[in-house]
């Protein structure tokens, strides 16, 4: 079945830009992304999108469409009427460069911050060993394709542009999880991942998980883990009277 | 609202709207409220009634006054003594009621309902919220959630004496078992409670998830799937919870003040 | 004069995938002040897609495994065109490269015993893929891609910059490389995909890790990426490829819908029960069983449907043949008007398993259908058709250092390397080689850096002419090619006439319209401006991508025989006397050259590896004459 559709998409760059109309086919079984391609073959060649594998593993193509943080890649046409208007910005809470693509540096800039995997001492390559079921955990944050919807989506940055020097963002509290739960890492991050990267303005309110592709759990499995973990050290008044009485951690 | 902050930035794409989602995105928040409003008014007028809370021929105790501590408590109610003064602002209950409170207040899934649907923080996924700022919880009170576990080990404790006051339910004033519609409510109720419970993510946490090495406590790991597994459904236990107590409550005090009579199929 | 932001650097790495990264590590840990530039984000390359996992003969799970094992299969997978010499370090240290990662926090899945889990693939005789899950490419990219940002971390720590030893250019273009008078490397000349504007790095050292060419044809399993960039570099810094002709096409992509034409439907559908039909219902690979194959695989269906419940009383169904044979078969009954509406056949699961079972057994196959397709594989058949893969070809490279024969200074790892698996890869070998090759082609460019008592330096005009020939599209007169026009004929063009069956008249006609094609490419233009304009991209990917395709279409119209990824209609048999030679394409001016070149003769102690018996099939009977069962001499196993 091949009907035209109803795109409306951003056009602009940092100094503006706005909303333009296209007529333009669709053909059944295809996504928004092979529309998007099919304007830049037809009608708007400068038309600018960041996309790589278009099969939803690398995590490049990510938009809003009708106001909802997805990947281009995945949101099947079949999912709207064949008369519905499809609106298609760019992630609206990163400053945007072009058209559909935004500047999404402050994610690179937050990824450098979280202290980075580190190694037990006296165990050479070969000599690790881990159980399955010790790795698990980890390796479900592992899957993240790093698209950066949930940073997106994110209201604590999305909303409040401030608050992005204070905030990693999902993603990378996520990374500070994934490393406390990694069964031979050696550091601890949970004074950080409070300090530094801002867990503590998570309201768990799971958009985060929500907008996910690849289905993580990310408040369930991470966030909420890691404000136990944080909870443990910070706040229990039980380890706090013992820190007092003893001068543990002093 | 601010223009130039959030999504209106000036570096972001500029667009006339706060938010492009044409789904009806306003439905869940609208049903949180109008469900824990519901339970707050009840609860509320409940607790203060001071009355029918108590079926002295089935030994029906309604959680709402468990442990019922007050002197104004009726004597078959009062099963671990009465020792607070009895005033129409203290509820019978009043030692454990404010735990459970706070339990459910600080809760992972209760805060994500009413941040999102009271404060609008967000209202939902992309729709911009209306504050100017935004700290979370770092600051007094919010920082006060992060002590949610030992409201957990309290609620714990209440939900043991629920069991105790569900199992005490099977024994009619003339000493002998009874099992009516009153016990099957009681017991729909308290297992609810135990679901809700122990699929608390603080109760997640201690059991199993602080550990490291999972493979070194096989048990605890054990305990810790299972608890997973009821986690995922917490919100679901978090609402069926509130029913069954309002419910429970409801059928109680209606049996207690001779509108209704209970179903009996023993004693 | 254009103006030129530039950088001065020891290594410049090209390319952020696998090899790249590797690369990048290994040069900024020998102290080398390295960039890493790369076309797409940091760590969106290509290398996410693999699945299956990475080969390395650590023997975690079959103790019988050993390097030796590993270079036999390579070798034979290959059909003994490979790089002996490539082949055999690959082999012995895939194992420390896979172990290395974990050290950097890699979490790959785990045995009984708490060691790296390997799992069986195609070709391997042993469980030898190192892998988590279904997404152990992924996990490769992000290892060092963390890698990367720790080694970053522990400048911050000292120098108080992240970028002080190891920068990141993500989304910029290499147009150009750069060299001195006496040719060797000065450097390379790139264009931010962001703005538009031009970059010059100085550097005594490159390291190409681009990847593949696949985006040249237009039933692919690859990236918009895999434009053939470093092959094309290497080739106009004046540098050699190698084996071009070799493309390997997997016979299971999915065709239809268009979202997802290309992406690959795992061997396991088959394995598992699924069936090839025609769009008569026809279960057509019957008919297709070569000779050599007879007598080892059931010739009825009721045979076949027998094999999956008692394999030793029956013989295999034909559905599971080599690679190349279904391939070749799904290709001829699409040609002879039997495929399905949209050029495919029908891959059928739906009616040979319970919805349950299928669900159980394939459930990434049901989730990618599901998700990308809206097909639900446990009721309807899927359409499937061959898909480019993967290239064997690439440059030239010495296989101890990675260095490109002939051009000082420039040095390739990777899938655009050549060489490694000779006419075909087996399944798993390229996560290895990205890590073996990409180590040490960054150690090798490290040598050389410091070797250098003087730094090639750039040529002004070189720059200059770079320059004017990157905005040249923007000049193109009133009417104008669509660079997105021309790219789709150019991929058609490549599929239909120098795809997966080759002929010589096809071959000769794509040669013919290549050249009609490079004509109109002369007459590209876009519309707007440089900043971030895929119009321009495309434009400039193009010009590799045609010289590329021609280096493939010359090689396969030389070569005039079939093996591996390689199949002619017109020389259906492996030739003997093809194997001990190599095609190798240069660029002479405008025009690509192909010339034969002679393969190495494999070193004796690996011969030695091999039954007479196998090599005879082979081998030429002057090459084996030194063969220690002809001449009668004992040697032990693995001795030098």
């Amino acid at each position: 079945m091949t009907y035209k559709g109803h795109f409306r998409i951003w056009r602009g760059d940092e100094e503006g830009g706005s909303l333009e109309d296209f007529e333009v086919e669709v053909n059944e079984g295809e996504v928004v992304l092979d529309i998007i391609h099919r304007l830049q073959a037809t009608q708007a060649p400068d038309l600018a999108v960041r996309w790589n594998c278009k099969a939803g593993k690398c995590g490049s193509c990510s938009a809003e469409v009708n106001g909802r943080p997805r990947l281009l890649c995945m949101t099947r046409m079949s999912i709207f009427s064949a008369d519905e208007i499809i609106t298609v910005t760019p992630m609206r809470a990163f400053s945007v460069i072009k058209d559909l693509v935004p500047d999404v540096s402050y994610n690179y800039t937050k990824a450098r911050e979280v202290t980075s995997f580190t190694p037990p001492e006296g165990l050479g390559p070969g000599e690790y060993r881990m159980q399955q079921e010790d790795v698990e955990r980890s390796q479900e944050f592992r899957k993240c394709i790093e698209c950066f919807l949930c940073q997106d989506t994110c209201h604590v940055v999305r909303d409040h542009e401030e608050n992005k020097s204070a905030f990693a963002g999902p993603r990378f509290l996520m990374r500070a999880a994934e490393l406390e739960m990694h069964p031979l890492d050696a550091a601890d991050r949970r004074d950080d991942a409070q300090d530094e990267h801002g867990l503590g303005m998570c309201n768990i309110t799971k958009c985060c998980t929500e907008v996910c592709p690849e289905g993580i759990k990310i408040t369930d499995n991470a966030l909420i883990p890691m404000k136990e973990r944080v909870a443990g050290r910070r706040y229990d008044p039980v380890v706090w009277l013992g820190n007092k009485l003893f001068k543990r951690g002093s | 609202m601010s223009t130039d902050t959030g999504v209106h930035a000036p570096p972001r794409a500029r667009l006339p709207v706060s938010t492009l989602r044409n789904d009806r995105w306003w439905v869940p928040q609208v049903l949180t409220i109008a469900g824990l409003s519901v339970f707050v008014i009840y609860a509320t007028v409940r607790v203060f009634l001071q009355q029918n809370y108590w079926v002295e021929e089935y030994h029906y105790l309604t959680p709402f006054y468990s442990p019922c501590i007050s002197t104004g408590c009726v004597d078959g109610a009062a099963h671990f003594g009465r020792f607070i003064p009895d005033h129409a602002l203290i509820p019978y209950a009043a030692l454990s009621l404010p735990f459970l409170l706070l339990f459910r207040l600080t809760c992972y899934y209760y805060r994500k309902a009413y941040y999102r649907s009271f404060w609008l923080s967000p209202p939902a996924c992309a729709v911009p919220e209306p504050h100017a700022r935004y700290t979370g919880e770092t600051r007094f009170p919010l920082i006060l959630q992060n002590i949610h576990r030992y409201f957990f080990y309290l609620a714990f404790v209440v939900t043991i004496i629920n069991t105790y006051d569900m199992l005490l339910a099977f024994q009619t004033a003339d000493g002998g078992f009874g099992l009516g519609l009153g016990n099957v409510i009681l017991v729909v109720n308290v297992v609810m409670l135990w679901l809700y419970t122990l699929s608390c993510h603080s109760c997640r946490h201690v059991m199993g998830g602080r550990l490291k090495n999972f493979s070194k406590h096989p048990v605890r790991y054990r305990m810790w799937t299972r608890i997973s597994a009821l986690n995922t459904r917490h919100m679901e236990f978090a609402w069926i919870s509130l029913g069954t107590l309002m419910l429970v409550d409801l059928y109680i005090m209606l049996v207690a003040s001779g509108t209704i009579t209970d179903l009996r199929f023993i004693g | 004069m254009t103006e030129v932001e530039r950088h001065s650097y020891d290594v410049l790495v090209i390319g952020a995938g696998g090899a790249g990264l590797r690369a990048a590590i290994e040069a900024r840990e020998q102290g080398l002040r390295t960039a890493v530039i790369c076309k797409s984000l940091f760590g969106k390359a290509h290398t996410v897609m693999a699945e299956g996992g990475c080969a390395a003969a650590m023997g975690n799970v079959n103790a019988g495994d050993n390097w030796q094992v590993h270079f036999r299969d390579t070798m034979r997978g290959g059909k003994f065109l490979n790089n002996w010499r490539m082949a055999e370090l690959h082999a012995k240290e895939a194992p420390d490269r896979v172990w290395e990662l974990e050290t950097y926090g890699a979490l790959f899945d785990r045995t009984g015993d708490g060691r790296i889990s390997q799992r069986n693939f195609g070709g391997h005789e042993y469980p030898r893929l190192a892998h988590v899950g279904d997404r152990t490419g992924l996990e490769l990219i992000r290892t060092m891609q963390q890698k990367i940002v720790s080694l970053q971390q522990e400048d911050y720590r000292d120098l108080g910059d992240y970028d002080a030893r190891l920068k990141v250019f993500s989304e910029c273009t290499v147009t150009q490389l750069l060299n001195d008078d006496a040719g060797a490397i000065s450097g390379a000349f790139a264009y931010w995909r962001e703005s538009g504007r031009f970059v010059q790095f100085d550097a005594p050292a490159v390291v190409l890790a681009t990847g593949g060419i696949g985006k040249s044809f237009s039933v692919t399993s690859n990236s918009w990426e895999y434009t053939g960039d470093g092959h094309a570099l290497a080739m106009r810094a004046g540098a050699k490829l190698i084996n071009m002709e070799f493309v390997q096409f997997h016979p299971t992509g999915m065709v239809w819908p268009p979202s997802v034409k290309g992406i690959l439907v795992t061997e396991g559908v088959r394995g598992d029960g699924g069936v090839l039909k025609n769009a008569n219902g026809e279960r057509f690979m019957f008919n297709y069983i070569p000779d050599v194959f007879k007598g080892y695989y059931a010739d009825n269906p009721e045979e076949a449907d027998r094999w999956y419940s008692d394999p030793n009383n029956n013989r295999r169904t034909p559905d599971l043949l080599p690679r190349d044979e279904v391939a070749r078969a799904i290709n001829t009954e699409v040609k002879e008007g039997r495929g399905s509406p949209h050029g495919g056949v029908y891959l059928d699961i739906a009616s040979r398993l319970s919805d349950e079972e299928i669900e159980r057994r394939l459930p990434s196959m049901h989730h990618q259908f599901k998700e990308l397709a809206d097909v639900d594989i446990t009721s309807e058949a899927m359409e499937v058709g061959p898909t480019c893969h993967y290239v064997m070809g690439g440059v030239e490279v010495d296989p101890d250092t990675g260095a490109a024969d002939g051009v000082p200074g420039l040095f390739a790892a990777g899938e655009c390397a050549g060489g490694m698996h000779g006419s075909n890869r087996l399944g798993g070998n390229s996560l290895s080689d990205l890590l073996v090759f990409g180590r040490r082609a960054g150690s090798g460019a490290a040598g050389y850096v410091s070797s250098l008592t003087e730094r090639p330096t750039a040529n002004q005009a070189q720059v200059d002419e770079a320059a004017r020939a990157a905005v040249e599209p923007f000049g193109a007169g009133e009417t104008y090619e669509n660079p997105y026009t021309l790219q789709s004929d150019l991929q058609r063009l490549m599929n239909e006439l120098v795809g997966i069956i080759r002929t010589e008249g096809e071959m000769s006609e794509a040669l013919t319209k290549l050249r009609d094609l490079a004509e109109r490419a002369r007459h590209v233009g876009i519309e707007g401006n440089r900043q971030y304009n895929p119009g321009w991209h495309l434009a400039l990917d193009l010009r590799n991508m045609l010289l590329v395709s021609e280096c493939v279409a010359r090689a396969a119209l030389r070569r005039t025989e079939s093996r591996g990824g390689h199949t002619r209609d017109d020389f259906p048999k492996m030739d003997a006397e093809w194997r001990h030679t190599l095609l190798e394409c240069t660029l002479d001016g405008e025009s690509v050259t192909v010339t034969p070149g002679e393969q190495v003769p494999m070193r004796a102690d690996l011969l030695e590896l091999f039954e007479l018996t196998e090599l005879e099939k082979y081998y030429t009977e002057p090459e084996l004459v030194e063969h220690p069962a002809r001449t009668g001499a004992q040697r032990e196993e693995g001795a030098p």
